[in-house]
This record gives structure tokens, sequence and C-alpha cells, in this order.
């Protein structure tokens, strides 16, 4: 596979306002939409692990501490997210308890795993499965709000169920610590540039400086 | 403006490409790191401005009309979108009910509102006023807009309470079934094609 020539060769870069080719000059600006351009975005790695950090710690009390708080006919019960699959689970709705649960457990897992993988190989200068990192990198993004789904479940749920007497339903603190996670993380690819995965040429069509016409 | 114009740049492997037109269904993929660079934009700018219009009427009805109402023992009780962003608000948790509000109610009003203003503009061949602004705000929301999760969470929340309660999917429900897939279809990337046809 022969490579294409690349932007930072040819002194261009990609605006990531509006889309256009723009020749890095002196004004670091787009000149069609005026957004700010940038040959890499700015400490992506350093970013990228603080934010997912940052995310893994908020990750444990999102699943210790209930979510809701739950008042039928005068008994009251907490539930934690965990504890919201395994009801559904044990109610013998195993479909509704598998979307929870991917949503819930399963995109986050994802998430940590393949943000840790692309900050890591980045940050070691690897040239392991570029073309696989980068559908990675996309797979991330896409995936990468779905997990806010527990929160609007929670937030829907509570503010339906407000029957004075017979029962009501609460959110309780766990909600926050889960939804930061899904915004940390989301943050956390924002600030990746997939470029840095790209920058050090591998085996695979070996760019030689100069011979990329 | 300038002869860079024609060239596109792969946002995942910073390699340079010329434009090419593509036909209906077509998309323009990167042979080096098969990332998309463009689609072929199929809906003409009256067109869109017809489904902003759409969206516009939908949204309303979203956020006027109550999502579901819950029924038990005579009881009964109904919530808006507005509702379950409130009852995240009391208590400890305000912050969450922020980010509740930009995801489904915030964001995707401010993407219908810049896209109706932008594009009855770009019918009659002018840029509106604050063009490059509002698609740059366009370009950024598009993240946080959440209207897709809502519905499935909806969807959930309907099965979650149907065995204890009697549920009724309201207006509001369907308004936001209509509205997330339209919001998908005319939001996307692909407004950046205005950059060029104005």
């Amino acid at each position: 596979m022969s490579t294409p020539v690349l932007a930072d060769d040819l002194g261009l870069c990609l605006c990531h306002g509006c889309g256009l080719a723009c020749e890095l000059g002196k004004d670091h600006t787009c000149p069609r939409c005026g957004a700010p351009l940038h040959r890499r975005k700015a400490n992506a790695i350093n970013r990228g692990w603080a934010f997912l950090l940052a995310a893994l710690v908020f990750y444990v009390p999102a699943n210790l501490l209930p979510v809701m708080h739950t008042e039928m006919l005068g008994s009251g019960s907490d539930s934690t997210i965990g504890g919201g699959v395994l009801e559904f689970w044990e109610a013998g709705a195993w479909d509704i308890a598998l979307i929870i649960f991917i949503a819930s457990v399963g995109v986050p897992a994802i998430k940590f795993f393949s943000l840790g993988l692309l900050l890591f190989t980045a940050q070691r200068r690897s040239s392991w499965a570029q073309r696989q990192r980068s559908q990675l990198y996309r797979g991330v993004e896409l995936i990468g709000y779905w997990s806010m789904l527990d929160v609007i479940v929670v937030a829907l749920v509570a503010a339906l169920v407000q029957l004075r007497g017979l029962g009501t339903i609460e959110p309780r603190p766990g909600i926050l610590f889960f939804g930061m996670v899904v915004v940390l993380t989301m943050f956390s690819a924002m600030s990746f540039d997939p470029r840095l995965i790209w920058d050090h040429p591998g085996n695979d069509g070996g760019r030689t400086d100069g011979a990329s016409e | 403006m300038s002869q860079t114009e024609p060239l596109i740049i792969c946002e995942y492997c910073d390699a340079v490409y010329r434009r090419t037109p593509l036909q209906r269904h077509q998309r323009a993929l990167c042979p080096r790191c098969a990332g998309v660079l463009y689609r072929h934009g199929s809906l003409s700018i009256q067109q869109r401005l017809a489904l902003s219009i759409t969206g516009a009427v939908l949204l309303l009805f979203a956020n006027l009309y109550p999502v579901m109402t819950i029924g038990m023992q005579g009881l009964s009780n109904s919530a808006t979108l507005w509702d379950s962003v409130l009852i995240l608000s009391s208590g400890s948790i305000t912050f969450i009910a922020l980010v509740m509000a930009l995801a489904i109610i915030f964001a995707p009003v401010l993407q219908i509102t810049l896209l109706c203003w932008l594009l009855s503009f770009a019918l009659a061949g002018r840029r509106a006023p604050g063009f490059a602004v509002s698609m740059r705000c366009l370009e950024g929301l598009r993240p946080w807009s959440m209207l897709e999760v809502c519905l499935l969470g909806a969807l959930v929340a309907v099965i979650k309470l149907a065995g204890l309660l009697d549920v009724i999917p309201g207006i509001g429900l369907i308004a936001l079934a209509a509205l997330s897939m339209l919001i998908i279809y005319i939001a996307g990337r692909d407004i950046r094609d205005l950059w060029e046809q104005v």
C-alpha cells in the first residue's frame, strides 16, 4: 500500500470547525470559519489520561451508591445499577436486562479499555494495527453517549412515580457519579487526537521523507 | 477563497485527497484508515429547511406534552421531559440535571433553531448573520444532543414500570420518536456543505 500525501508534509491542517483544508500560516485560525487551528490537539495524551482516570475513579461510587430510592406502600428500598439489571433478569425480562447491562456496564467497560489502549499505544508511538486502532476510535466516538441511558431512565421514572401515599421514586447520588463517568469519558475521547495513531510510520508502507510524491 | 478548497483531509489520519463528485448514496472512504471522508449530500436546501421546520413542530410537541402517564388505583401522574430534568435538580445532584437539560432539551432546541435560521437565509442564497458562529455551534452541539438515547430511555422506563402500574405513552413520546430520527438525518456532518453552497 502506498502512503498517501500527508497534510502535515504540505503545511496543511484540517479545520475542526468546518472541515476546510487550511494552510498553517502565522495566525492559527481558519480563514473560513474563524476556528483556531492546531496541527494536533494540544496535550492530547495527557488530557486523555486525566479525563479517563477521573472517570475510572467516579465509576466506583457510580456502582456502589444507590441510583434511586423506591417508596412503595410504606416500605422503602434503595437500588443500585447492578441491582436494576438483576431485578429484570430475575423477573424473566432478559432482553431488557441485557439492554441495561450493555448500556451501563458493557459500554463503560469497553470505553475504559479502548481509550486506555489507544492512549497507551499512542504514547508508546506504536505502529501496531494502525488501521484497526483508527476504527476502534471511531467506535468509541459512536457508542460514547449511550451510557446516558441509565441517567435518563432514572430521571423519567422518578418524575413519573410521584403518587403521594401510594408510591414515590427519588433519584440518589449514584446517578450523579454515573453521569459524570459518561461526561468524562466523552471528554477523554474528544481530547484524544486520532491522527497521533498514524504519526509514526510503521512497517506497512514506511514513508520516507521526500518520496511521498 | 484559496486553492486548498478542492482538497479534503482525513480527520483520522491526516492524509490529503482531491475531492471528486459522488453519486447518490455513495461515500468517500480513506483507503489508509477506512474513515469516512465525506458523503453525497442528497438533500437540497429546500428539503432540509422543510425537515427542520418539521423538527421544530415535533420539538414543541415533545416538550409540551407529557412523555407518559402512569396510573395506579385511581391516582395518575404524567411527566414531560422538563419534569424529568427538574426531579434531578433537587438535592445534592443538581449538576447532572444540567447535563440532562443540555442533552435532551437545550442542545436539540439550539440545533433546530440554528438550522432553521441558517437554512432560511440559505434558501434566499444569502449567508445568515452570524453564519460562521452558528455553523461552529452546530458542529460543537452534535455530540451533546442525545434525543435518540432519550427515546430508548423512555422505552426502558415504560417497560420498567409496566409491571407495577398502568403506563400510557403520551403524545410527547411519539413526537420524541419521530424527532430523534429526524435530527440524526438533518443535523449530521452533511451540514458542512452549506459552506460551499452559500
